[in-house]
């Protein structure tokens, strides 16, 4: 009777074990028979495609129009909302050739990339919006001073009536 | 086992393993010094500290704004709460009333980063158990609130998403749409969960009656959050002392008083459900108004001492600023909930196998930069 017993509850044991095992395996067998409910994308073959957020956080651009004119005043308010010194701003003076008077231009705007931790306070302290993050997420380089950018174009000027 | 070696007659010696700091299980790096005997755990000793970044120092040379997004880096899978926590600080040091509308985005945020987390938990609690199943099953229905994330805060992770006196942006118009979308998803998606991993046999046996923590010890050993209270430690800094917009929903707190490992499964499994029930009641009722408050470019906080705890989805995280009326804090302190729980692995631990303690790591769900920070 004993042993009966045992030799029931020990059954009953594998019939649970099994049932509970099965439970779990019904549900990837049901995946493996629905394959569009995978949602695997296939990254480099779909870059045409890939569109990223509006607000995704890639890197710090300085926005320029078709005259190749930016917003930057050279303020320095970033370079001071910045936590880890990502960006430089390097000054020059411009005589003004018609009035004659001296301001205060961009020579340089230097980000350092391989520095930024993505923070988006850069862009909200700009009083102008000269800056922006941009939504490209592919930054892997050969040589770790190409992540040094400079991000205002060669010849490229303030947009008149942005000082004011 | 320890009692049969000595019926032998034979004479065994204890000796220490290394696990980790490079251990896939160990989530991170973490180094457990190990005295066992056999395969029976005698002593757990964590040596902390490989990913040390000095939070706290950087933090005595930083502004007020540029403090938030360092506490991103501390507990990555509540880095929203992690955030919150300092505005709130900051924001009671300024004595500074926040708008309705940024308690509850802030609420709604916090409670889909807590269930980010957990599913995270969840597979990666599986995959140590050695079912790479759920990994993938927890990753997939993360990824639909890491795009919620991405499209109204901008990143996927490190979010940064608070700024003292509100939050950074607006929410995005699709916010609301594609957060109810994810909570019909995941509501069919749980029970789901719980076929794969709850009621299975093998799991149930690896986690029923190991790593048992009593409350006493949990109170004693700070052990809080689903962690404490799978032990019966009522610890919801949520009931306790709401902040932002706890006090206007209705939600349980999940109480286990087993306080083995399958316990505190049970609590983190309750809690997902409880904050879906949460952001339900607030989802439709965000009120209409400004996404921040306006606060001075340079925040200066008055003299004295501030602290504000807050419910991670591991636990109690309290901050705490003095300040010497400058444009950064005197002295920060942040009081992780993951360095807590930690210490408790010793006495869970004790007479264990080794196998278990993979177990109870990743029912504790230890997040090691916030151990060091």
């Amino acid at each position: 009777m004993k042993i009966a017993k045992s030799v029931a509850r020990y059954i009953g044991d594998v019939i649970y074990a099994l049932k509970t095992l099965l439970t779990g395996m019904k549900i990837t067998g049901y995946y493996f028979f629905h394959p569009k409910e995978i949602l695997t994308q296939q990254y480099p073959e779909n870059r045409d495609t890939l569109k990223m957020f509006e607000r995704f956080r890639g890197e710090v651009i300085l926005i320029h129009d078709e005259n190749n004119e930016h917003k930057c005043t050279g303020c320095s308010a970033c370079e001071i909302a910045c936590p880890n010194g990502t960006i430089e701003i390097i000054n020059k003076r411009e005589v003004d050739p018609e009035t004659g008077k001296s301001t205060k231009a961009i020579d340089k705007f230097v980000y350092h990339l391989q520095m930024c931790t993505f923070c988006n306070l850069c862009i909200i302290a700009c009083p102008t919006d000269a800056i922006k993050m941009s939504q490209d997420f592919e930054h892997a380089v050969f040589d770790r001073t190409q992540l040094t950018k400079v991000l205002n174009n060669p010849g490229s000027k303030l947009m008149p009536g942005i000082r004011e | 086992m320890n009692t049969e070696t000595v019926e032998l007659g034979k004479e065994t010696q204890e000796y220490f393993i290394n696990m980790g700091p490079q251990h896939p299980s160990t989530h991170g790096v973490l180094r457990l010094l190990l005295t066992l005997d056999g395969e029976i755990i005698k002593k757990v000793e964590p040596h902390i500290g490989y990913i040390h970044r000095s939070i706290e120092k950087m933090c005595e040379h930083d502004s007020y704004q540029q403090i938030v997004h360092l506490t991103d880096r501390m507990d990555y899978l509540s880095c929203h709460m992690n955030n919150e926590a300092v505005c709130l600080a900051v924001e009671a040091g300024l004595q500074l009333e926040v708008p309705e509308r940024v308690k509850v985005i802030r609420t709604i945020v916090s409670e889909l980063t807590r269930l980010s987390s957990h599913q995270l938990w969840w597979g990666v609690m599986g995959m140590d158990l050695g079912a790479i199943t759920t990994f993938l099953y927890g990753f997939r229905d993360r990824e639909m609130i890491t795009d919620i994330f991405e499209e109204t805060c901008g990143a996927r992770l490190t979010m940064n998403y608070n700024v003292p006196g509100g939050v950074m942006f607006d929410i995005h118009p699709n916010f609301q749409k594609r957060t109810k979308e994810f909570i019909t998803h995941f509501k069919k998606k749980l029970p789901e969960y719980e076929e794969l991993l709850t009621g299975n046999v093998i799991f149930e046996e690896r986690t029923k009656d190991i790593g048992y923590l009593s409350k006493e010890d949990a109170i004693s050993y700070g052990v809080t959050g689903p962690s404490g209270r799978a032990s019966g430690f009522s610890c919801d800094i949520r009931k306790k002392h709401p902040y932002s917009a706890y006090d206007r929903v209705e939600f349980r707190e999940v109480i286990h008083t087993d306080g083995d490992t399958y316990a505190r499964y049970v609590v983190r499994m309750d809690e997902m459900r409880e904050s879906m029930h949460i952001i339900e009641q607030l989802i439709d009722n965000i009120p209409e108004g400004e996404h921040k408050a306006k606060t001075k470019a340079v925040i200066k906080l008055p003299e004295g001492e501030y602290y504000q705890r807050i419910e991670t989805a591991r636990g109690e995280l309290g901050v705490y600023v003095i300040s010497d009326n400058k444009k950064s804090p005197y002295r920060v302190k942040f009081r992780s909930p993951g360095f807590s729980n930690l210490s408790a692995l010793d006495t869970m631990a004790r007479g264990c196998k080794i196998a278990d303690l993979v177990a109870m790591m990743s029912t504790l769900d230890l997040v090691i930069p916030d151990i060091d920070r």
